[in-house]
C-alpha cells in the first residue's frame, strides 16, 4: 500500500509549522502544546483529514498511534496519535458538533487505522465515510441489536442489551470464491479451552490459508466504560486487570498518566524499582512466549525447560512482590511498598538463573533442525508490511520496525540506563524468536544493572490536590508499546479512560503473517506472535 | 537432537509431592488475608475500609474476610495503615454460597478425569495459571487429570473469566455438549462475583448467574496448587475448605456489624 518514505526533511518539528501552511493553508493550523501533547495540530475542515494524516504518516515519517474519541456535551471531540521519530507526540484534533454522524475516513492513507474506525463506529456509532468495512467488530452482530452505542455518555452500562436468543441466520463474510473454496472456523473455544477466546475463520481452497481475518473482543468486558466516574484508586484496578500478563506495564502506564496530569514528580528509588518491575514483567512474559513457540512445534523437554522457567520467575515475583503477576505495586505517585536489600538479591539471583536457563535453551533449539524448519521463513511479515500496519513491539522488532518507547521517549528510570533493542529484518517466526531471546537477556542484565545502583529513598510522593486535566501515559509492554489517556475532573475521578493496547494494532496484523502460509503453520505462527486477546478486548 | 532425550533424563523429577506430601516452596501462592484481631474497634474499622470490594467487614475489634471476593490488590497486606494478618497456604477450593452439601464425581472418576477450560473473559492470568498444571513442577498427569480438547469427553469445565456477554453462547455450548455425570467449576474471582467488572450490558458478573457451579475457587488468579486442589476435591480425594465467607455472612447480617465506607449500623 505505502513505500518507504523518506524522513521528515529536518528530522524534528522545527520547521513542521511552514510545511503545513503551505500544504493545507488554513485548514490545519498549529497549536501550542498542551499537558498531554507536544504538538497539537488543529483540523477546521474536515475534509483536509485524510490527507494531513497521510502527510504525516508517509512523508513525515510519524507512527500512527490511535485515536481518542471524547463525548462532551456539545461536542465530538477526536484525536489522532502520531509519534514523530524524535520521540514528541503530536495530536491531530477533529472538533464536530455533536449531532455529527459521518466523518471522514483516513484507512486510506493511514492503514494502521482501520480497527480503530471499526471500532469508534461500534462504541460510538460514528460512520467513517471511505472505510471499506464497518461493523461486526466490538458488538458482535448475532447478539447485539443494531444501533447501540455503549460508549456515548446517555448509554446506561447496567442494562442488559443484548439478545437472548442468538441470531440463527447470522453468517460471517466470506471473500474467498474460488470453486472448492471453504472456510475452516477456529475457536472461540479451542486447544482445550486454554487458548484465549477468540475466532479464526481460516479461507482456503486446499492446502494454504488463503484469508484469516480473527474476530476478537469475545472478552469484551468494557473496561473503558465502567472506568468513567470512577475514582482514580478504583480505575488503577482496571488497569491492571484487563490484562493481567502485563499488569504491571499496564497499570504503570496507567499512573503515568495521572502523576502526569497532576505534575508530580517521582522520587527515583520508586522511579528504579518500577524499572526492575517491568523488566522482570518482560522477562516473565517472554519465557512463557517463548514455552508457547516450543509447544506449538510439539518439541516437548524444551517447552518443560521453559515452563519451569516461566514458573521459577512467577514463585521469583511472588517471594519478592507478594503476588506472581504483580498486583497491587503501583499507585499514582510512586509505589505501595519498599523492598530490602536481601529481597533484591534473591530476586536477582532468580533472574540471573532464568536468564542463563534461557541461554542454554536458545544454544540447543539453534541446532534442532526439526524445530528450526517449522520457525524459518514461516509467517513471514515484510518490513513494509509492518511500518504499513505500524506493528509494534518483538513482532514489529522482527520485522525491521525497531521502534522502542523504552528509547525514543524514555520514561521512569529508562533515561538513566542504556537500553539495547534487539531487532531483526527476516520477520519470520525465526526472527521473532531470536527477538524474543534477545530481550529477555536484555530484561535479566538491565535488572542486575539497576538492582546494583539502587540507594536508599522515598519511594512515593503525595499526589497534588488539584489533579484535573488530561494526560497521556505511555510504556513499553512486552507486547510492544502501551498508551493510557485519562481524563480527570477536579475531584479526581476518571472522565474518560482511553487504552491503546499493543495487541490491538498488532492482531490487526496477524492475517498477514497466516496468509500464503500452510494449516499446519497457524498455530505456530499465532504461537510466534505471542499476543493477548484479554489486552486487545479490554 | 539426542541431546533432548538425555537432557530430559539428567533433569530428573522436577514435580511436587503434594498431595502426598505438603508444598512450601517459596513464591507458589500469594497467600490471603485470615480473620484478624485489631486493638480496638476502631482499628479494625479502619482494617476493613482499606477493601475497595467490601470484602471485609469488621465487627469489634474482628475483620471477617470473604475470600470469593477477595482480588488480591495487597492494599490490607502492605502500604496501607491497618495491615490485616496473611496466610501462605492454598487450599481454598470452597463451596458457592448457594449450595450446602459437597457432591463429588462418583469414585470412579479418581484415576482418570478429563478438564475443559473455558476462557470466558479472563485476563490472562487464571488461564496463564490453569495452563502452568502442565507443566513439569505440577505435572497434573501424576494424578490422572487431562485437560481434553472436546466437551464430549470432558467431566469437568473450568470457567475462568466474569463470562462476557460475547462468550456466553460458546460457553453454554459447551457446557450442553457435556456428557453427564459433569460438575462446573469456578476459578478467580472474577468467575466467581465477576470481580471489578461488576455486572453491565458486557459482563454476567460470575458464573454463577448463568450456570450452577459446583465448586469455587477464589484468588485472584488462584495459583497452581489451589486449581490442582480443587480438582482433587471435584473428585472426591480432599474434602473442600471450610467456606470463608461463612463467618463473614453472619457477621454482616449480625447485630452490631459495621460496612466499610458507612458508619450505619446494619440490622442493629
Amino acid at each position: 500500500m505505502t513505500t518507504a518514505s523518506a524522513p521528515h526533511p529536518s528530522g524534528n518539528l522545527e520547521n513542521l509549522p511552514t510545511l503545513l501552511e503551505a500544504r493545507f493553508g488554513g485548514s490545519a493550523s498549529l497549536s501550542k502544546a498542551s499537558d498531554d501533547a507536544d504538538l497539537i495540530i488543529d483540523v477546521a475542515e474536515l475534509s483536509v483529514l485524510p490527507a494531513l494524516c497521510k502527510y504525516l504518516f508517509e512523508e513525515a515519517g510519524a507512527s500512527f498511534s490511535g485515536t481518542i474519541v471524547e463525548e462532551s456535551r456539545r461536542e465530538w471531540n477526536i484525536r489522532y496519535l502520531f509519534l514523530f521519530r524524535s520521540g514528541s507526540w503530536a495530536y491531530v484534533t477533529v472538533r464536530a458538533p455533536i449531532e455529527t454522524k459521518t466523518l471522514p475516513s483516513i484507512v486510506a492513507g493511514v492503514h494502521a487505522a482501520d480497527w480503530y474506525e471499526r471500532e469508534a463506529e461500534d462504541l460510538f456509532g460514528l460512520d467513517f465515510e471511505g472505510h471499506p468495512r464497518l461493523g461486526d467488530f466490538v458488538l458482535h452482530n448475532e447478539i447485539w441489536g443494531e444501533g447501540l452505542a455503549p460508549m456515548r455518555k446517555a448509554f446506561d452500562a447496567r442494562q442488559q442489551h443484548f439478545k437472548q436468543k442468538p441470531d440463527k441466520n447470522w453468517r460471517p463474510i466470506l471473500v474467498v470464491q474460488d470453486p472448492g473454496a471453504f472456510a475452516m472456523p477456529v475457536g472461540p473455544v479451542y486447544e482445550g479451552g486454554l487458548g484465549e477466546s477468540i475466532h479464526f475463520l481460516l479461507e482456503t481452497v486446499g492446502e494454504d490459508v488463503i484469508r484469516a481475518v480473527p474476530r476478537l473482543f469475545y472478552k469484551y468486558r468494557a473496561v473503558e466504560k465502567i472506568a468513567e466516574g470512577k475514582p482514580v484508586s478504583d480505575v488503577l484496578l482496571l488497569a491492571e486487570r484487563f490484562s493481567a500478563t502485563s499488569a504491571f506495564a499496564h497499570s504503570l502506564g496507567f499512573c503515568q498518566a495521572v502523576e502526569s496530569a497532576a505534575r508530580t514528580t517521582i522520587p527515583v528509588r520508586a522511579r528504579r524499582l518500577r524499572l526492575v518491575l517491568c523488566e522482570l514483567e518482560r522477562l516473565r512474559h517472554h519465557a512463557g512466549a517463548i514455552e508457547g513457540i516450543c509447544q506449538s512445534t510439539a518439541l516437548s523437554v524444551s517447552e518443560a525447560h521453559a515452563a519451569i522457567v516461566e514458573e521459577q520467575l512467577l514463585r521469583a515475583s511472588c517471594a519478592f512482590t507478594g503476588h506472581r503477576y504483580l498486583f497491587g505495586l503501583n499507585t499514582p505517585g510512586g509505589l505501595r511498598r519498599d523492598f530490602d536489600e536481601a529481597g533484591c538479591r534473591d530476586l536477582r539471583l532468580a533472574v540471573d538463573t532464568a536468564a542463563s536457563q534461557l541461554r542454554y535453551l536458545e544454544a540447543r533449539l539453534r541446532y534442532s533442525s526439526s524445530f528450526l524448519d517449522r520457525l524459518e521463513d514461516v509467517g513471514v511479515v515484510s518490513p513494509e508490511s509492518a511500518r504499513d500496519l505500524n506493528l509494534l513491539g518483538p513482532v514489529g522488532r522482527a520485522s525491521g520496525v525497531c521502534r522502542d518507547l523504552r528509547r525514543v521517549c524514555p520514561y521512569a528510570a529508562y533515561p538513566e540506563f542504556r537500553v539495547e533493542a534487539p531487532c531483526e529484518q527476516e520477520g519470520d517466526g525465526y526472527a521473532r524468536l531470536r527477538v524474543l531471546f534477545a530481550e529477555a537477556q536484555e530484561s535479566a542484565r538491565l535488572i542486575g544493572e539497576v538492582i546494583a545502583s539502587l540507594e536508599p529513598g522515598e519511594i512515593q510522593t503525595p499526589l497534588e490536590q488539584d489533579s484535573s486535566g488530561a494526560a497521556l501515559g505511555w510504556v513499553e509492554a512486552p507486547i510492544g508499546a502501551a498508551l493510557h489517556w485519562v481524563r480527570l475532573d477536579s475531584i479526581a475521578r476518571v472522565e474518560r479512560y482511553r487504552i491503546l493496547p499493543p495487541s490491538f494494532r498488532n492482531w490487526h496484523g496477524f492475517h498477514v503473517a497466516v496468509e500464503d502460509f500452510a494449516f499446519q503453520d497457524f498455530p505456530i505462527i499465532l504461537a510466534t506472535f505471542a499476543l493477548s486477546a484479554a489486552e486487545c478486548d479490554r | 537432537m539426542s541431546f533432548w532425550f538425555w537432557h530430559g533424563l539428567r533433569r530428573g523429577i522436577q514435580s511436587t509431592r503434594y498431595p502426598r506430601a505438603p508444598e512450601s516452596a517459596r513464591g507458589i501462592t500469594p497467600g490471603r488475608p485470615v480473620d484478624t484481631n485489631f486493638a480496638s474497634a476502631a482499628e479494625a474499622l479502619q482494617a476493613a475500609a482499606q477493601c475497595p470490594v467490601d470484602a471485609i467487614t469488621s465487627q469489634g475489634e474482628q475483620t471477617f474476610v470473604d475470600l470469593a471476593a477477595c482480588i488480591h490488590c495487597q492494599r490490607c497486606h502492605f502500604g496501607g495503615p491497618r495491615p490485616l494478618q496473611w496466610s501462605g497456604d492454598f487450599e481454598w477450593a470452597q463451596l458457592p454460597r448457594v449450595k450446602d452439601t459437597h457432591d463429588p464425581l462418583p469414585g470412579y472418576f479418581q484415576g482418570s478425569v478429563h478438564i475443559m477450560v473455558v476462557d470466558a473473559g479472563d485476563c490472562g492470568a487464571c488461564l496463564r495459571e490453569v495452563k502452568q498444571l502442565n507443566n513439569p513442577l505440577y505435572n497434573m498427569h501424576r494424578l490422572g487429570m487431562f485437560f481434553t480438547a472436546t466437551p464430549r469427553t470432558a467431566d469437568v469445565l473450568l470457567v475462568v473469566g466474569p463470562v462476557t456477554t460475547n462468550m456466553r453462547g460458546p460457553l453454554l455450548k459447551t457446557y450442553e455438549a457435556m456428557p453427564d455425570p459433569k460438575r462446573v467449576l469456578a476459578a478467580g474471582t472474577c468467575a466467581i462475583t465477576g470481580n471489578i467488572f461488576g455486572t453491565t450490558f458486557a459482563s454476567a458478573g460470575g458464573l454463577g448467574t448463568i450456570l450452577p457451579v459446583d465448586l469455587e475457587i477464589p484468588g485472584d488468579p488462584p495459583p497452581p496448587l489451589a486449581i490442582l486442589h480443587s480438582l482433587l476435591v471435584v473428585t472426591g480425594r480432599k474434602p473442600p475448605a471450610p467456606r470463608s465467607n461463612d463467618q463473614w455472612t453472619v457477621r454482616t447480617q449480625g447485630p452490631g456489624c459495621r460496612r466499610r465506607g458507612t458508619d450505619a449500623v446494619l440490622n442493629s
